[in-house]
């Protein structure tokens, strides 16, 4: 998966791997402000209040 | 498998520190928002010997809206720079901002019992270490000039379903309170939620 990734990416080693941090970064960014705040309701232990 | 395990490993970064930094965030807003509140709140009305508070209470702020800041919450068992803002409300956004106040239940320094549920894992984990608190142990709100203390009686350990511990009298739904209490309730093992540990607080009458 990652090498059909890295065979995909024009340029030489360096372009490819400027990219490939590029792509990681937004790949986080996406996870930590819309996947994990949308995820953290399926995690238990987080009630602190009675009812 | 590779991939799964790091974004597995990223969400548990995510669940015990983002939170946190987010939360400590929402707090300095809080902060901010609270200070023009007491800027802008009607002068309170003096504090009247009818309602059996002869040494002078200071009267409650006005309820906030779910989520907006109540009052500033200060445990010095917790540690000299233990400060959170309450807002109103118990829900999991709410919470996700700090301490909450149990809608529905008095204001503080009020006859009842003024409750508030916080984390004690992950969102900046204010009670984290509620375990330590003593009989004795202060627990001061305050809203501007004015500030109600309360003294620790007891704390213990009670199932989640167990809400009587915020009624006016605790487990005593139909009665009609005569002290002033605080609760303060979070979750109990610290990592877990099958239980809840609860502190119960008396108002230290008099300034």
């Amino acid at each position: 998966m990652y090498a059909a990734l890295w065979r995909m990416l024009p340029g030489p080693t360096v372009v490819r791997a400027a990219t490939l941090l590029v792509i990681l970064a937004l790949v986080v960014l996406v996870l930590f402000t819309v996947v994990f705040p949308w995820a953290t309701q399926f995690v238990p232990g987080q009630e602190v209040s009675v009812d | 498998m590779l991939t799964l395990g790091a974004v597995l490993l990223l969400f548990v970064v995510y669940l015990l520190w983002w939170t946190g930094v987010e939360t400590n965030a929402a707090q300095s807003r809080l902060a901010g928002d609270l200070g023009r509140a007491v800027a802008t709140a009607p002068s309170p009305p003096k504090a009247t010997g009818g309602d059996a508070s002869p040494r002078g209470v200071d009267p409650p702020p006005p309820v906030p809206a779910t989520g907006a800041p109540y009052l500033d919450l200060t445990i010095p068992r917790l540690g000299t720079d233990w400060h959170w803002v309450v807002v109103q409300g118990v829900g999991l956004p709410q919470l996700a901002l700090g301490p909450g106040h149990y809608p529905g239940t008095v204001g503080p320094g009020e006859v009842g019992n003024f409750a508030v549920a916080g984390h004690r894992s992950g969102h900046g984990e204010p009670f984290a270490h509620l375990d330590q608190m003593k009989a004795g142990d202060l627990v001061r709100l305050s809203f501007g000039s004015r500030s109600w203390t309360y003294r620790v009686d007891k704390n213990f350990i009670t199932d989640p379903s167990d809400v009587g511990v915020i009624d006016p009298v605790p487990g005593q739904p139909a009665a009609t309170p005569t002290r002033r209490l605080l609760t303060l309730t979070t979750c109990d093992p610290r990592w877990g939620n099958a239980r809840r540990l609860i502190v119960v607080a008396t108002l230290v009458e008099g300034r």
